[in-house]
């Protein structure tokens, strides 16, 4: 079954002004426009606006030389769509399951389902006056395709209704072309062509050779939008057509109303803790752990304060989970008090149930790595906890990424194991005045954080280029030295660029690592 | 020795200080792959690696050490092997010594870190802590630098009495630090040393080599050694201009308790 809600926008707009059709607001010439590179363009108009002239798709200021005193007001399509989903859940009450047809209609599998209603036809009054007392204008069609639904609700007269045994085909000869929902452009050709009706286009596909002659016109386009062979395939059934059920998932949510609004924290803190257990049963209920959950304070004066959780793993400890959220509630400015608090996990994972095996609690004392990661993210913040990763690229300190903890690695090439790396690298590398025999030779003495080290044993250079690919094209070469000084002091100096380089003057040295 | 029987149950453990004198000289001296104190300090400059060098060789050689006491064969070393790593540093830390860089870390550890830069040095006290009570953590490693308001006497005791609790050893490297009064089982001071010239290039820097001193443990007496990190054994050998080991002489005892030796 197709619904079409053949006027989206305007039954919206109608409803949050809260006026009927062709009252109220409704009762002069309105239209809906959407902001273009051209200019303000219609996506939708009312009745008189339509009967004054305007059309969809038609210019703002066209429309207003034919009626000056249209009203505006701009669309929302990002608005249209969500509703769109809410629409195609709530539809669910008609079959097993419903998928959206962007941007204005929803198709629901109802077969073998029509006889709980009384019938096809006693079905889609249903859906009529569903929607009618939802404020929706649609209209319907029950077909064993869904291209042949979308037809019907689109092209057919409302109630319109093919039974399982009769030919598609031949019931919707009489459509246009339009009816198999085509590109714009592919229309323009098939009307050229003189192929105004789905009859004509099945006559020609019926034999081989109308059916080749459209094959070989059409042989580049391979999306079904633009080919109308493959529509009208879907059409009769010839060519399976998936399409993508709206499943709706609900949250874990629990929640609890005071009698009293609380203002101390001890109280807070019980509340917390029971929300928590809530939660935890709950989740256990579902098999699955909160991976974010979200706490939310409602406030005698209307203020809402909400409080969000990352955790590392999926969990549904009670005691855990109020432990840190009791590190989170210090700065929370309770008012006059708070009635109602409200504790939902908005991303879940699925945890199996496991058993609590008592030998292994008393005799392991510490806590999980989770829940450790869990605690320092929470007081430290999920930049201070992270796992150093490498990545490709050969400048030291981009050959070093971070990763939250408990991440898997991600497949990187293996390291070559011929260069020595220090074990400790400087966050920005400290220039250090250094003393050499030659401008490009080895250093002799270097002067950092205003003590001389005197270099005894060098090995390099090792020479990293710049990333051209990353870099602009003034950025030196660097020459690698790892040192040791007389006393044994390992460090990892470079010297950037080179003096005959026409990069810039004389080269400056760098101190960037610590060998252990 | 039948002096047992005279320690009254009254002074608890304690002993007389002639006593105290033999039972040191009878006390073992530190060899690696000896136990392991599960709370140790390392004091180092802040210029330099060695600290967290000796740090990481020491982790490395008291973790080994342990497996070889539990598992023996048992395949519990194993799965101690790949339990992660923490590593705390303050803020100060970090702009004096840098960050831990992944691809210069040893390979017993590079895969299994997981870092903690904190800000202040309480919070990072705090994850010291939390991460000792952490059963699935092999070790931690904390990174402080000077001496800390926070890291006073009664910090370091409840880091000691968490690590001895949980059995998850904590080695401090304390950059820049005045040995102050702290619990930790064992102290060393670390700083370094020439590395042996390796084999085909002479004039390049050998493996790592620090000069470590220990100047107080439990159950120790206190020593020099220059230690060596070869591949999977950690090396030491005597100092070659030590003199007789008199432990560690108080330098000015003008503004500092005797206790913190």
């Amino acid at each position: 079954m197709a619904i079409w809600c053949r006027e989206l926008m305007l039954d919206r707009w109608r409803h949050s002004e809260g006026c009927g059709a062709g009252e109220g607001a409704d009762a002069q010439p309105l239209v809906l426009i959407a902001e273009t590179a051209h200019g303000p363009r219609i996506e939708a108009a009312n009745a008189l606006a339509r009967a004054h002239g305007a059309a969809r798709g038609m210019m703002l200021a066209d429309a207003r030389t034919l009626c000056p005193q249209i009203a505006v007001h701009p669309s929302d399509p990002a608005g249209d769509l969500a509703f769109l989903e809410r629409f195609a859940v709530w539809s669910l009450r008609w079959g097993p399951w419903s998928a959206m047809d962007a941007p204005d209609g929803v198709l629901v599998d109802v077969s073998a389902v029509a006889h709980l209603f009384g019938g096809e036809a006693r079905l889609l009054a249903d859906v009529a006056k569903c929607c009618a007392a939802r404020g929706l204008t649609v209209s319907a069609g029950i077909a064993p395709t869904a291209g042949a639904a979308w037809a019907l609700a689109h092209y057919a007269a409302p109630g319109t209704v093919i039974g399982p045994d009769e030919d598609v085909a031949e019931r919707l000869a009489g459509l246009p072309v339009a009816a198999l929902r085509l590109d714009a452009d592919v229309l323009l050709v098939l009307r050229r062509l003189g192929l105004k009706q789905l009859g004509d286009l099945s006559g020609m596909s019926g034999d081989t050779r109308g059916r080749d002659s459209l094959h070989r016109r059409f042989r580049n386009r391979k999306s079904p939008a633009a080919n109308p062979l493959v529509r009208m395939d879907q059409l009769t059934g010839r060519v399976p057509e998936p399409l993508l059920p709206v499943v709706p998932m609900t949250m874990p949510i629990v929640q609890r109303r005071l009698l009293e609004p609380i203002r101390h924290r001890e109280l807070l803190d019980q509340v917390v803790s029971d929300l928590a257990d809530d939660m935890a049963r709950t989740l256990e209920g579902r098999g699955e752990g909160a991976r974010r959950l979200q706490l939310g304070m409602w406030r005698v004066d209307g203020e809402v304060v909400w409080r969000q959780l990352e955790l590392a793993a999926a969990t549904r400890e009670a005691a855990h989970i109020t432990r840190l959220f009791a590190a989170r509630l210090d700065d929370v400015d309770a008012g006059f008090g708070i009635e109602m608090l409200r504790l939902r996990a908005s991303w879940a994972e699925p945890l199996a149930l496991a058993q609590a095996d008592i030998e292994a609690a008393a005799e392991g004392h510490g806590t999980s790595l989770a829940a450790c990661m869990d605690r320092l993210t929470v007081r430290l913040g999920a930049k201070a906890v992270r796992r150093p990763v490498l990545k490709a690229s050969h400048l030291p300190e981009r050959a070093q990424g971070w990763q939250p903890p408990l991440e898997a690695e991600p497949a990187h090439q293996h390291q070559l194991a011929f260069h020595q790396r220090p074990a400790k690298l400087l966050d920005r590398a400290e220039p250090i005045a250094v003393l050499y025999a030659s401008p490009d030779g080895e250093p002799r003495r270097f002067r950092w954080r205003g003590e001389v080290f005197e270099v005894a044993r060098v090995e390099g250079p090792e020479r990293i280029a710049p990333e051209w690919w990353r870099e602009n094209g003034r950025t030196r070469l660097r020459d690698y030295y790892r040192i040791e000084d007389e006393a044994g002091r390992r460090y990892w100096i470079y010297r950037n660029g080179l003096a005959t380089d026409g990069r810039g003057g004389m080269p400056e040295w760098y101190l960037q690592g610590l060998f252990a | 020795m039948d002096m047992a029987p005279h320690i009254s149950p009254a002074c608890g453990g304690l002993m007389r200080a002639g006593e105290l004198a033999s039972a040191g000289a009878l006390a073992p001296r530190w060899q690696p792959g000896a136990a392991h104190a599960l709370h140790a300090e390392v004091f180092a400059p802040a210029t330099e690696g060695s600290g967290a060098g000796l740090a990481l060789a020491l982790a490395r050689d008291g973790l080994r050490t342990a497996a070889r006491a539990a598992g023996a064969g048992a395949g519990m070393g194993a799965e101690a092997e790949e339990k992660p790593v923490l590593w705390v540093q303050d803020k100060r830390a970090r702009r004096l010594a840098g960050t831990p860089y992944r691809p210069g870390l040893p390979r017993w550890l590079a895969h299994r870190l997981i870092h903690v830069a904190a800000d202040k040095p309480e919070d990072a006290l705090f994850a010291l802590e939390e991460g000792v009570r952490c059963r699935d953590l092999a070790c931690v490693i904390g990174e402080l630098a000077g001496n800390p308001k926070a890291l006073d006497f009664t910090a370091s005791r409840r880091l000691t009495l968490a690590a001895e609790r949980h059995g998850v050893p904590l080695v401090m490297v304390r950059l820049d630090a005045e040995a102050e009064l702290s619990s930790a089982r064992m102290r060393w001071r670390a700083r370094a040393a020439p590395s042996a010239p390796p084999l085909w290039n002479t004039a390049a820097p050998g493996r790592p080599a620090w000069h470590a001193e220990l100047f107080r443990a439990r159950g120790h007496i206190p020593g020099e050694w220059i230690l060596r990190d070869e591949d999977d054994i950690l090396a030491a050998e005597r100092p070659a201009t030590g003199t007789t080991d008199h432990g560690d002489l108080v330098p000015g005892a003008d503004a500092r308790s005797l206790a913190t030796l």
